[in-house]
């Protein structure tokens, strides 16, 4: 028999999952939203990327004719990985039963194993703009990921745990510290978010100019409901990751261990986040200019260089 | 009395991103005003040592400090720049992201090499000694690495930076008549540095050091 503790997990377990899936779109169009507000355009409103879903959804799939099974389940692949990297991330309660399935040295296999398979598929056609976007994919990612671990490692440091529910216990729960390791951290988090992404100094998701263009180069053989499935995994993925980084440095708020009644202040929270940290994302976005393909490992090593550096400074000072 | 230490840890950390901008950036410009933000955390960070250890010299060294390297110092080399007409200058120096490995492995042969002083010392900041000869070493690394007369004494500048930061926070700071020394001698250094600025240019028609290697005698 369950208790009723594990039942209740299990329900926002469900419940934690079909608030992010849902969720994910708005955000990226609130994203955009904000875009357009800063570059002094209307903006298509906040619901575009649902008006897009349903619009994909209820179109023709169409496959080229050399397409193989790889390239046909990779958006559902794509679109799993995401979401259960959504449901292992703390994101509104810390005792989710899914969380403990998997550290956060697991979570960052879970988005590599989606970036393979966009990558594979990518190049499944044989165009040459797939296999040029997989290539600059590959490029970005295999800078941004070692200074995503420094990230979590650092993170782990301090908590002495690489879960991130023990992670957010530790620095949410606890007496406030100010760790100069973790705003090291942070900056390199940020860094990575934006490389990982496609977003403005690495790649820009707004436009299809084959000479800068990396996600959208990848995905321009999908159409209809897998494309719909691949761009709803990048909507989840961006939540993942500005998930990730409301657990790893503003965990205020999320729901502790058998408080279940802090729920409702835990989703408020989340949500203000949100609109906070998609805001940012969005004025950093107008702020910054999209840099040469060949400058963006200079600047992936930037967030190499900035986490390994919160490292050192968390075995100098301890902090 | 923990968050004055928070804070000093902080503020530690940032004198050390500065450093590693510093680094990093390759227009003259935005490294005079890295140097002067990295004179603002000093002056900062002495006034947080000031007012946690109760030492009123520290107060007058902390505005010192701030008159010196946020305002004068950098007003000076901008000032220079603009009469050398070298402010949008793109230097090429040996790249960048190698500098920055480098500069990694220096931060923790710093580290290392504090451990066992910081482990001597009683003070509440020993840790920061570290980080201090951190960024003395990274400093000393950009002069090496940079091949222009004006990043070099920048780097010179920085350099001097770490040393008065190893000064306030493990020891509670010097005398202030020492203090008032190195800061004329600082000012002097500049002024001068600036003189040898236009000699070179006369000379050479360029600011880059390795002209001066044909100087020699045949």
């Amino acid at each position: 028999m369950m208790t009723t503790d594990q039942r209740l997990g299990i329900l926002f377990q469900l419940y934690q999952s079909l608030l992010v899936v849902l969720l994910a779109p708005l955000l990226t169009g609130w994203v955009n939203q904000c875009r357009a507000w800063l570059q002094n355009r209307t903006g298509p409103g906040l619901m575009q990327p649902y008006r897009t879903l349903r619009k994909l959804f209820h179109k023709d799939a169409v496959m080229a004719y050399n397409a193989s099974p790889l390239f046909r389940v990779t958006p559902y692949i794509l679109f799993g990985c995401m979401w259960l990297a959504a449901a292992i991330i703390p994101i509104i309660a810390v005792d989710l039963p899914f969380s403990p399935a998997a550290d956060v040295i697991a979570l960052v296999g879970v988005f590599a194993l989606a970036r393979v398979f966009i990558a594979l598929a990518a190049m499944d056609i044989g165009t040459a703009f797939g296999t040029l976007g997989a290539r600059r994919e590959m490029l970005v990612s295999f800078l941004a990921e070692p200074a995503l671990l420094m990230v979590f490692f650092t993170a782990s440091l301090i908590s002495h745990s690489t879960q991130l529910p023990r992670i957010v216990e530790a620095l949410a729960h606890h007496q406030f510290v100010l760790y100069p390791s973790l705003a090291f951290a942070g900056l390199a988090f940020v860094i990575v978010l934006l490389a990982e992404n496609a977003r403005i100094p690495v790649d820009n998701p707004g436009t299809h100019l084959e000479l800068t263009m990396i996600h959208e180069a990848m995905i321009l053989e999908y159409s209809a409901r897998h494309l719909a499935l691949v761009e709803w995994a990048s909507s989840l993925k961006l939540f993942a990751y500005i998930a990730i980084g409301i657990a790893l440095f503003v965990p205020y708020g999320i729901a502790e261990v058998g408080n279940w009644g802090a729920l409702p202040q835990a989703i408020i929270a989340l949500l203000v986040k949100l609109t906070l940290a998609g805001a940012a994302l969005a004025l950093l976005e107008a702020l910054l200019a999209k840099m040469r393909i060949f400058r963006a490992p200079e600047f992936l090593g930037t967030a190499f260089l900035l986490a390994v550096l919160g490292l050192l400074i968390h075995f100098l000072l301890g902090a | 009395m923990t968050y004055t230490i928070q804070i000093i840890n902080m503020l530690a950390s940032m004198l050390l991103l500065i450093a590693f901008a510093m680094l990093s950036q390759r227009r003259i410009l935005s490294l005079i005003n890295l140097f002067a933000w990295q004179g603002l955390v000093l002056s900062l960070s002495t006034f947080v040592v000031a007012y946690s250890t109760d030492q009123h010299h520290l107060y007058y060294s902390a505005g010192l400090t701030l008159l010196l390297k946020v305002l004068v110092l950098p007003w000076l080399l901008h000032r220079l720049i603009r009469k050398l007409n070298v402010r949008w200058d793109v230097e090429t120096l040996i790249n960048i992201p190698t500098t920055m490995l480098v500069g990694i492995g220096l931060v923790i042969f710093a580290f290392n090499l504090a451990a066992p002083i910081s482990q001597l010392s009683e003070s509440i900041t020993r840790g920061l000694i570290g980080i201090a000869l951190a960024s003395v070493l990274l400093s000393l690394l950009m002069m090496l690495t940079r091949r222009k007369a004006v990043p070099q004494v920048v780097g010179f500048l920085a350099m001097e930076n770490g040393l008065f930061f190893a000064a306030t926070s493990a020891t509670h700071g010097m005398p202030l008549v020492v203090e008032l020394g190195i800061a004329l001698d600082v000012l002097v250094a500049t002024f001068i540095f600036g003189i040898f600025f236009f000699q070179i240019r006369e000379t050479f028609d360029s600011l880059d050091i390795s002209n001066m290697e044909k100087l020699k005698d045949d």
